[in-house]
């Protein structure tokens, strides 16, 4: 069995593609800088091109699609050139080389309308509708890798195609992590990481090895159970939501840096992050925006999510607690100091 | 039949001349499809609108299956037979579902709605006659139930008087047959009723229109008023809204007075199954006429919907409950209402003393003499031509295996010609420094002067008496006087607070009020019902400023050596007693004659209490036993109000002047005794040593306090019973079983095994949370907890919904679901783990909340902890809210996160995952004890901070 993993050199599409070499998959990987993954295959280059797309896909049977642009920084252009037509191009050359199954990997920002979101289940992607210029991308990508599958005895996929599934995995975080974890940590140690409102707004996350084990278990499903999971979207959570001052400050108390001790009002970091975020439109720099409004909104208000049709429909379950998830991020760092 | 029956065809009347025929509905109104509307002509002409499920039923099951019956429908004014929209409807969903077939006919009544204007007015009697012509046209047949709202109730009632082979049962929404002669005309109407005001109101503007719109609770949605006003639009359409306010009979010259006299009248004779739904937010028909209307049918099944007005077919989700009704089988026999069967009238059953069930009437102040608590049980139907007696459980519970009922005053009545003390008051000295005595002697006299007196101010066997006055022994004689004869005691807690008690008040609906002075001063600031009885001298200008009608001091020298009304028999009412709204909004709960007396024997077996056993009593409610036990009571030198006055000296002191083996104490007193124990001298000491047994009631205690109380009582044994205001004894634990049951491995608090012939099961809950598992005794089930006893209530008041809930999926016999989770043991012992409404739903399953709290309990920092859910039913997320034992000592911390230790070390005892520690600063709780916990306002609290939501204060 041979799988393509796009976007290997990211926290999760490395761990992805290591758990598929480490169960003995063939396993092709293809992004622009090396993925580091021991016993993969690496090819380089963006999924935007599609004779490089074309090579990666050549006699792979499954793909695991995680390239994406995902700063917060960038023109809406950009995002739309590798999130949504990177995605057409890795589907229509997959189609052309007989790839049978396909796993999305999305965001639940595709369906956040940045209300709080309290035990929700994954809701249709609203590319019309998300926040900000990435989840508006993702969305529309999803929508395009799902409305792809090749089940539908009920006619709405497309009959010979491959079978799709896709995920959505929320705020990913472990030993690694420079998306989420780095920064806080980072900011933390400069001082510079305020807590939004009281901090109590529950969120949910997903522990990285968790998260790599529930794209698996999508993949596979794709096998066991098309009809049941082709063509949907399932939010991936540790199911274990947290309030955002438990979850900084356990970050903090991994790396050994001092929990965030300051509060700016909620609304406040709102406007403050909108007003932020145009100046930076104005004025690119090379770092990304301090703080933008879809992060405010991330951090003050709940956003956990109803995980019992992803794991019965995925058969899977988190392995990997926040709390043990802490202790190896504590690991981790003691690791790294020494 | 009464109406005309000549064939349409052959009709001639002036309504072929007016102005506007009738017409069906047009598409678009909000809940209504118009394939439900149809159009006829009567006999005589004219022509109605009415909505007709039954073109839709037959539709659905074909042309052989019948309905089993029709569901006739009268709407008052000004509203139309859109108000009986969602009973069309849901009734051809019920049948659709497997549901008997109900065909559901709203009928327009004439010059309303979309029926015709014929611009003829129409006293009741006529539209009475109308109606008949309407099902006369339209070929009723039976059986038919009755719906009637508002004047359309009047009506109603008018064609089930009329059509008794038709008949097969009644169902009003807020109505009124009577206006009481001593009572004004509600405001509202005598407005709308004056002069220029009543056209100008009613017809030339929509001012009454929407006036009644806007009593809906909550408001109309705009396209639901804008259905209510689509037939009222222009004044030539509003005449019948005219004529029927001008045809509501202020006084008994009025001419529609007569055929609302013989409404009235019949109504009192009619035998069908009738339900009372009622919203008591309601400026016209007040709570007043429900009263009215449940003594002509001491039969019904009454339900009040608390937050409901006058529109409360709007207000209320109610058409459940009358479909379950006409499906329950209890209505299908034809012609019911005549068929002089006691099918119906079993429950009510012949009181003990023989006397008929008739109502006199139409005197409002007339008594009735049987059982109101003439409560039909649908699943009783079946049995119910097999005489009550023989398959009531309660009669045989409450004599103990088959003896003669001995009524609750008969130990008074055994000991009259005894000098030895009854009862002793020791919270008002006597001159002399020694305790207020009353002598068995007096007490009986002082009983039989109340009773007689009582008796001859009108107070008869049904009537409610409201008794606001402190416990002593005024309380005391009042209430076996009340009993003696049949009257009905409410007693409400002053823990419910002004509004709590105005509720109760409202809703029990005293004909009479036996107050002191606060309690009259409410009663009268607050418009609470019920003729006034001061239990107190007062100067005779604020007799007159407080409403006051008798004092009780003249009642009971004018019932001096009269002669007693026959006794009532245990199926007669004898209280109503108010839950303490810790557990919700208060509910009264009606206890026969019979239960009381099962709850006397009950506790005299299982405490064996004798005529010698003697009770100091820190309890206010257990100083009224006495009597009944027919031992003496003694209330200990305290405020009575206020349990937490009571100190270990105090308690001393009673043992020692009544020489009692029993002490009942509630466990503020039992904290306040121990806490004064220092002052006991060597005498106090060896008083309190001969006590035997010793109570903690009304609230949980833990067995350290319950331990050191034990110390200062060394020869008793420490008893904590459990129970409820709807059964006051279910079961009886120790402090050594208290002690044994915590080396259990068990969840919960263990509150022993079932006492006083009481039974104990257990209704599994569902994955979602739901109790909905075969009641059953296996030990290790968690579910919801069901008892029965003799001595369990009879029923809620006025709260039929709330019965049937607390009935639903019980065994065979009297059982309640109390509304309490736990399990039961593989010793039969009960461990309560909380409440089912606090029950949280996950998505591993239902978890009660007490088994974790005590985990965290265990940390020592936190002095009471609440395990509650924040997000959606099936995915909700345990969260602990704690109480420090800082915040106890009155340095309440702000409402907030837990610092990190605290939360640390509270994930580290809890048993379960928690999402969030959160920290209250005070815990909220329930008035009358301090201990229950508001969990579900925390759980509101934590949804919202925990969403990013206002942190305020839970």
């Amino acid at each position: 069995m041979t799988v393509l993993v796009t976007g290997a050199s990211g926290l999760l599409g490395g761990a992805v593609a290591r758990a598929l070499v480490a169960r003995g998959a063939d396993v092709r990987t293809l992004q622009r800088r090396p993925s580091s993954v021991d016993g993969a295959t690496d090819v380089f280059g963006s999924v935007t091109d599609p004779d490089v797309v074309a090579r990666a896909v050549r006699g792979v049977d499954g793909v695991v699609h995680l390239a994406a642009k995902v700063s917060l920084a960038g023109s809406p252009a950009q995002f739309h050139q590798v999130n949504v037509d990177g995605t057409r191009v890795l589907l229509d050359a997959g189609e052309r080389a007989g790839v049978r199954r396909f796993v999305q990997v999305s965001s639940p920002s595709v369906a956040h309308l940045g209300t709080s979101l309290v035990g929700v289940p994954a809701t249709p992607a609203d590319p019309g509708r998300a926040r900000g210029d990435y989840a508006r991308t993702k969305a529309a990508a999803e929508l395009l890798a799902l409305g792809r599958d090749g089940g539908g005895a009920d006619g709405a996929g497309r009959a010979g195609g491959p079978r799709v599934v896709a995920v959505r995995p929320h705020i990913v975080w472990g030993p690694g992590d420079t998306q989420l974890v780095e920064r806080v940590v980072d900011r933390a140690a400069r001082g510079r990481l305020p807590l939004l409102g009281h901090g109590a707004a529950l969120i949910d996350t997903l522990y990285v090895d968790n998260a790599a084990d529930g794209i698996l278990a999508a993949l596979d499903r794709l096998d066991d159970a098309p009809d049941v999971v082709g063509g949907r979207a399932y939010v991936l959570t540790n199911g274990e939501p947290r309030t955002v001052a438990d979850l900084l400050s356990g970050m903090c108390r991994a790396a050994g840096v001092r929990a965030p001790a300051w509060r700016v009002p909620a609304g406040l970091a709102r406007s403050a992050g909108g007003l932020v975020e145009t100046l930076w439109r104005v004025r690119p720099g090379a770092d990304e925006p301090p703080m933008t409004r879809f992060l405010a909104e991330q951090l003050s208000t709940a956003h956990w999510f109803d995980q019992r049709a992803t794991r019965r429909d995925l058969g899977w379950l988190p392995a990997v607690s926040v709390d043990e998830g802490m202790a190896r991020l504590a690991a981790h760092y003691a690791t790294r100091r020494r | 039949m009464t109406g005309p029956t000549a064939p349409a065809s052959t009709a001639t009347s002036p309504s072929t001349t007016v102005p506007r025929p009738a017409d069906t509905v047009p598409p678009g109104l909000p809940g209504l499809d118009p394939r439900y509307s149809h159009v006829l002509t009567d006999a005589r002409g004219a022509s109605w609108h009415y909505l007709d499920n039954g073109p839709e039923l037959a539709a659905r099951l074909g042309p052989d299956a019948e309905p089993v019956g029709t569901a006739l429908a009268v709407h008052g004014n000004p509203t139309w037979s859109y108000l009986w929209r969602k009973l069309v409807t849901d009734a051809v969903d019920s049948a659709r579902r497997g549901g008997p077939a109900w065909r559901v006919v709203a009928v327009d009544q004439l010059e309303m709605g979309l029926s015709q204007r014929t611009g003829e007015h129409r006293p009741l009697a006529r539209r009475v006659a109308d109606l008949g012509a309407f099902t006369d046209a339209l070929g009723l047949t039976g059986p038919v139930v009755t719906l009637g709202h508002d004047w359309g109730g009047v009506v109603s009632l008018g064609w089930a008087v009329d059509h008794p082979d038709l008949l097969a049962g009644v169902a009003l929404l807020n109505t009124a047959v009577h206006q009481p002669d001593d009572a004004p005309l509600p405001a509202p109407l005598r407005l709308a009723l004056a002069g220029p005001v009543h056209r100008l109101g009613t017809r030339t503007t929509r001012a009454f229109l929407e006036t009644t719109l806007a009593l809906a609770r909550p408001r109309l949605p705009h396209d639901v008023a804008q259905a209510y006003r689509l037939p009222y639009l222009t004044a030539g359409e509003r005449d019948g809204i005219e004529g029927f306010v001008a045809d509501i009979p202020v006084d008994g010259a009025h001419r529609s007075s007569p055929e609302l006299d013989r409404i009235a009248t019949g109504v009192a004779g009619l035998k069908v199954p009738a339900v009372l739904l009622w919203g008591p937010h309601d400026p016209i028909f007040s709570d007043r006429y429900l009263d009215d209307l449940t003594r002509r049918l001491p039969h019904a099944h009454v339900h009040r919907f608390a937050d409901a007005g006058h529109l409360i077919a709007e207000d209320a989700d109610w058409t459940p409950a009358v479909l379950g009704w006409l499906g329950s089988g209890s209505l299908s026999a034809e012609g019911s209402g005549s068929s002089g069967t006691d099918a119906f009238t079993g429950p009510r059953g012949p009181s003990a003393s023989g006397l008929t069930s008739v109502p006199e009437l139409p005197d409002p102040t007339a008594s009735w003499t049987s059982s109101p608590s003439a409560r039909l049980r649908d699943s009783e139907v079946a049995s119910s031509l097999v005489p009550v007696e023989t398959t009531d459980p309660v009669l045989a519970g409450s004599v103990g295996g088959g003896g003669p009922f001995v009524p609750l005053w008969a130990r008074l009545d055994g000991r009259a010609d005894d000098d030895a003390p009854a009862v002793l008051d020791m919270t008002t000295d006597g001159a002399d420094g020694r305790p207020f005595t009353v002598s068995w002697r007096a007490l009986d006299r002082q009983v039989r002067r109340i009773a007689a007196g009582l008796y001859g101010i009108g107070v008869r066997r049904g009537d409610r008496v409201s008794l606001l006055v402190e416990p002593g022994p005024t309380l005391t004689a009042l209430v076996y006087a009340c009993l003696r004869i049949g009257a009905v005691v409410v007693v409400a807690d002053a823990g419910l607070g002004v509004r709590g008690l105005t509720r109760a008040q409202r809703g029990a609906w005293p004909r009479f009020v036996v107050a002191q002075r606060k309690g009259l001063a409410a009663a009268r600031a607050l418009g609470w019902p019920g003729v006034r009885i001061s239990a107190e001298p007062l100067a005779p200008a604020v007799l007159r400023a407080l409403g006051v009608t008798h004092e009780l001091v003249d009642v009971a020298r004018a019932g001096e050596g009269r002669p007693l009304p026959p006794e009532p028999g245990p199926h007669d009412e004898a209280a109503v007693l108010f839950t303490s709204g810790s557990t919700g909004p208060a509910k009264g709960v009606v206890y026969r004659h019979a239960e009381l007396s099962a709850l006397r024997d009950a506790l005299a077996a299982h405490f064996d209490v004798g005529p010698d056993t003697g009770l100091v009593t820190g309890f206010a409610p257990f100083a009224l036993l006495g009597p009944a036990l027919g031992t003496r009571s003694v209330t200990p030198r305290m405020d009575v109000s206020s349990p937490r006055t009571l100190t270990a000296r105090a308690v001393a002191d009673a043992v020692r002047a009544s020489d009692a083996r029993i002490v009942f104490l509630s466990p503020a007193a039992i904290l306040n005794v121990v806490a004064t124990a220092d002052a006991l001298d060597g005498g106090d000491r060896a008083a309190l040593a001969r006590v035997r047994t010793f109570l903690s009631t009304g609230a949980p205690i833990s067995a350290e306090l319950l331990g050191s109380a034990a110390e200062l009582m060394p020869a008793a044994t420490p008893h904590t019973p459990y129970g409820m205001t709807e059964c006051l004894l279910v079961t009886d634990i120790t402090l050594d079983g208290i002690r044994d049951a915590a080396t259990a491995p068990d969840d919960g608090v263990c509150v022993g095994r079932p006492v006083g012939g009481g039974e104990v099961l257990v209704s599994a809950l569902d994955d979602d949370g739901a109790a909905t598992g075969a009641p059953s005794a296996a030990p290790g089930v968690l579910g919801e907890v069901l008892v029965r006893a003799g001595h369990l209530k009879e029923r809620y008041d006025r709260l039929w919904l709330t019965d049937l809930a607390a009935e639903r999926d019980t065994p065979m016999g009297r059982w309640h679901r109390t509304g309490d989770v736990g399990h039961l043991d593989d010793q039969g012992r009960l461990w309560i783990e909380g409440r089912l409404a606090h029950v949280l739903r996950t998505a591993d399953g239902p978890l009660a909340p007490v088994g974790p709290e005590q985990h965290v309990e265990r940390v020592p920092q936190v002095r009471r902890a609440a395990v509650v859910g924040v997000g959606p039913a099936g995915v909700q997320q345990a969260v602990a809210v704690v109480e420090t034992v800082g915040d106890a000592a009155g340095r309440a911390r702000r409402p907030g996160l837990a610092p990190d230790d605290l939360a640390t070390a509270v994930r580290a005892a809890s048993p379960v995952r928690l999402a969030a520690v959160l920290v209250a600063g005070r815990m909220p709780t329930d008035v009358r004890h301090n201990s229950k916990i508001d969990r579900a306002r925390l759980a509101t609290w934590a949804d919202r901070v925990l969403a990013g939501g206002r942190m305020g204060a839970p």
